[in-house]
C-alpha cells in the first residue's frame, strides 16, 4: 500500500477524512442559510427566485456544488465505515453501563443523527433540487428576464404540516450532529489549546444552535402564512 | 453494609459467562478489591471456587485491577478500582461487577482481562534509541519546567486500560496519545519521533482497538487525569509524520 492508502486507511485517516468532509459541509450550512433568507424578503419571491438562478447557473458555484456532492457522499461512506468497525472493537456489550456519567448523548450517537440528516438530505434533495433541475417548475419573469419560480414550490411544501414538521426535527437532529460534531471537528485536526478552547466550545454551541434555528424558521414561517 | 454483588463469572477464554448473584456484608473502610477478598474467602469456604481478579500494588499505580462496577471503569469514583473504598456505595445497594470488556482485551477468566495489545503498542515504539548517560548527565539536558510538566502529565499513565472500557468504540487512543506525547514533547524523544507515532498508531490499529469519536468518556474517567489534549497531539505528531517522514 502506498503512504497515503496507508494513511487514509488507518483510524486517525479515516477520522481525518470526517472531519474535513465535515467542517466543509458546515462552512457550506452557512452559505445555504444566509442565503435561503431571502425567502423572508416579503417581495413575493423575486430575489430568492434570482439567488437560485445564480447559485445554478454560476460556474464556480457550480464546481462548489460538485465538491459538495462528493464531500456528502464521503462523508457518509467513511463514517460508515467507522461505524462499523467501531462496533467490532467491542463484540460484547456491557451488561449494565452507565454511558451517561462521562459523555454527552450527541456525541455517543453522531451515527444515528446522521442517518436522519441522510434521511433529510435524499427527501430534500429531490423536493427542491431535483424539481429545480429536472421538474417542472413555473416560470415567471421580473423585468423581461425569465426564472424558474423555486420559490412557489417552497411555498407548496412547506404548507403541508407534515413536511414542515419533518423538517423541524430534521433540524432538531442537525443541532445535535454539530454542536458535538463542530468541536469535535477541530479536535480531530489536532486543535487543543488552552487558549482556544473556550473560543471553540462556544463558537460550536453558537453554530449548532443558530444554523439550524435559521433553517427551520423557514418552514415553520411559511407553513404558518399559507394558513 | 449489607450488599448485593452481581459478579461476571466466566471459566475461560472459550467458555459462555454469566452474571452471577453474591449476598455479603462487609464493612465500609474496606476497600473494593478488600471486599473482594472478604467474599471469596467465603467461596473458599463453602469449597465454592474464587472470584478471579487481577491486582498488583494496591495503590493505585500499577494499573492492574481494572474492574467495570456499576456501569463505569473503576467505578463511581474516578480513580482505581484498589483506592475506591465501600464508603462511596449505600447500605443495600446492587453493585454489578464486569471486566473491561473490548475485542482487544480478551477475558482470561471472571474478571481478569488480557490486556498484552497494549504492551505490544508500547514494543512498537514507546521506546528512545540514544544513549541519555547516567543520572547525572540529565541535568545538562535543559527543559523548560512547563514542558517537563506536560511530559510528565502524559506520562502519568499507568496503563490501566479504563479509557478503552469507557470509550464506547473501545478506542485506545487516549493511552496511545499519552505514550506518544511523553516522547514527542521531550528532546530525548525526539529521534523516533516520527517513525514513533506511525509505528504505535498502526499497532494500535492492528491490534483492533476502535476510532475516536471525541466523546471525551475516556478522560472523564482516566484516574490519572490524562486529557484530551494528548489525543490531538497524537493527531497532530501522526498526520505530520505520515507527510513528512522518510517511511515509505
Ligand atoms: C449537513 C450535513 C452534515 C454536517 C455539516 C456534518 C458535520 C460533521 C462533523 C463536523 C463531524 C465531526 C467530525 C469529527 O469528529 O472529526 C461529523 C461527524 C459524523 N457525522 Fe456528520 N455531518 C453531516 C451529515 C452527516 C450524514 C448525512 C451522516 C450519515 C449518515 C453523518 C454521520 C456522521 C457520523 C457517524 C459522525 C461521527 C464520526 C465518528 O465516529 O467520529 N453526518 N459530522
Ligand atoms: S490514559 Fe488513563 S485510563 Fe487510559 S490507560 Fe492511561 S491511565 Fe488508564
Ligand atoms: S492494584 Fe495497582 S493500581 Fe490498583
Amino acid at each position: 500500500m502506498s503512504w497515503v492508502a496507508q494513511t487514509l486507511n488507518s483510524t486517525l485517516g479515516r477520522k481525518l477524512v470526517v472531519a474535513l468532509t465535515g467542517l466543509f459541509l458546515c462552512t457550506f450550512l452557512i452559505v445555504h442559510a444566509s442565503g435561503n433568507t431571502l425567502l423572508f424578503r416579503g417581495d413575493g419571491g423575486q430575489a430568492f427566485n434570482e439567488y437560485t438562478k445564480f447559485m445554478t447557473h454560476n460556474p464556480f458555484i457550480k464546481t462548489v456544488s460538485y465538491l459538495l456532492y462528493t464531500s456528502i457522499l464521503v462523508h457518509v461512506v467513511y463514517t460508515a465505515i467507522l461505524t462499523f468497525y467501531n462496533q467490532k472493537a467491542r463484540p460484547v456489550e456491557y451488561a449494565y453501563s452507565k454511558p451517561s456519567a462521562n459523555s454527552t448523548w450527541a456525541s455517543r450517537n453522531m451515527g444515528f443523527l446522521g442517518t436522519i440528516l441522510l434521511i433529510f438530505i435524499v427527501i430534500h434533495m429531490k423536493t427542491f433540487w431535483y424539481e429545480m433541475h429536472f421538474g417542472n417548475v413555473p416560470i415567471v419573469s421580473y423585468e423581461g428576464q425569465e426564472y424558474k419560480d423555486l420559490y412557489a414550490v417552497v411555498k407548496w411544501a412547506f404548507s403541508q404540516w407534515w413536511y414542515a414538521v419533518f423538517y423541524v426535527i430534521s433540524m432538531v437532529a442537525l443541532s445535535f450532529h454539530l454542536v458535538h460534531g463542530f468541536r469535535s471537528g477541530f479536535q480531530t485536526l489536532g486543535a487543543n489549546h488552552p487558549k482556544y478552547n473556550p473560543l471553540l466550545s462556544k463558537l460550536s454551541w453558537a453554530f449548532g444552535i443558530i444554523i439550524p434555528a435559521v433553517f427551520a424558521s423557514m418552514p415553520v414561517v411559511v407553513f404558518l402564512q399559507s394558513l | 453494609m449489607k450488599l448485593k454483588l452481581r459478579i461476571w463469572r466466566q471459566k475461560d477464554a472459550n467458555s459462555k459467562g454469566k452474571l452471577v448473584d453474591y449476598d455479603v456484608d462487609v464493612n465500609s473502610h474496606m476497600s473494593f478489591l478488600e471486599m473482594l477478598d472478604e467474599l471469596n474467602e467465603q467461596l473458599v469456604e463453602k469449597g465454592e471456587e474464587p472470584v478471579a481478579f487481577d491486582h498488583d500494588c494496591r495503590e493505585g499505580i500499577c494499573g492492574t485491577c481494572n474492574l467495570y462496577i456499576n456501569g463505569r471503569p473503576h467505578g463511581p469514583v474516578r480513580t482505581t478500582t484498589c483506592q475506591l473504598h465501600m464508603r462511596h456505595f449505600n447500605e443495600g445497594e446492587t453493585i454489578v461487577i464486569e471486566p473491561f470488556r473490548a475485542k482487544s482485551f480478551p477475558i482470561v477468566k471472571d474478571l481478569i482481562i488480557d490486556r498484552s495489545s497494549f504492551d505490544r503498542i508500547v514494543q512498537a515504539g514507546g521506546y528512545i534509541s540514544v544513549n541519555t548517560g547516567s543520572a547525572r548527565d540529565a541535568n545538562e539536558t535543559l527543559i523548560p519546567k512547563p514542558i517537563a510538566d506536560e511530559a510528565f502529565n502524559s506520562a502519568a499513565c499507568i496503563a490501566c486500560g479504563a479509557c478503552v472500557a469507557a470509550c464506547k468504540n473501545a478506542s485506545a487512543m487516549l493511552f496511545v496519545g499519552a505514550q506518544i506525547s511523553k516522547f514527542a514533547l521531550l528532546p530525548q524523544g525526539k529521534a523516533e519521533r516520527k517513525t514513533r507515532a506511525e509505528k504505535m498508531v498502526a499497532q494500535m490499529d492492528a491490534e483492533g482497538f476502535g476510532a475516536c469519536s471525541n466523546i471525551g468518556a475516556c478522560s472523564a474517567e482516566c484516574p490519572k487525569e490524562i486529557s484530551m489534549a494528548n489525543i490531538a497531539r497524537m493527531n497532530r505528531e501522526y498526520f505530520g509524520a505520515k507527510l513528512t517522514s522518510t517511511n515509505l
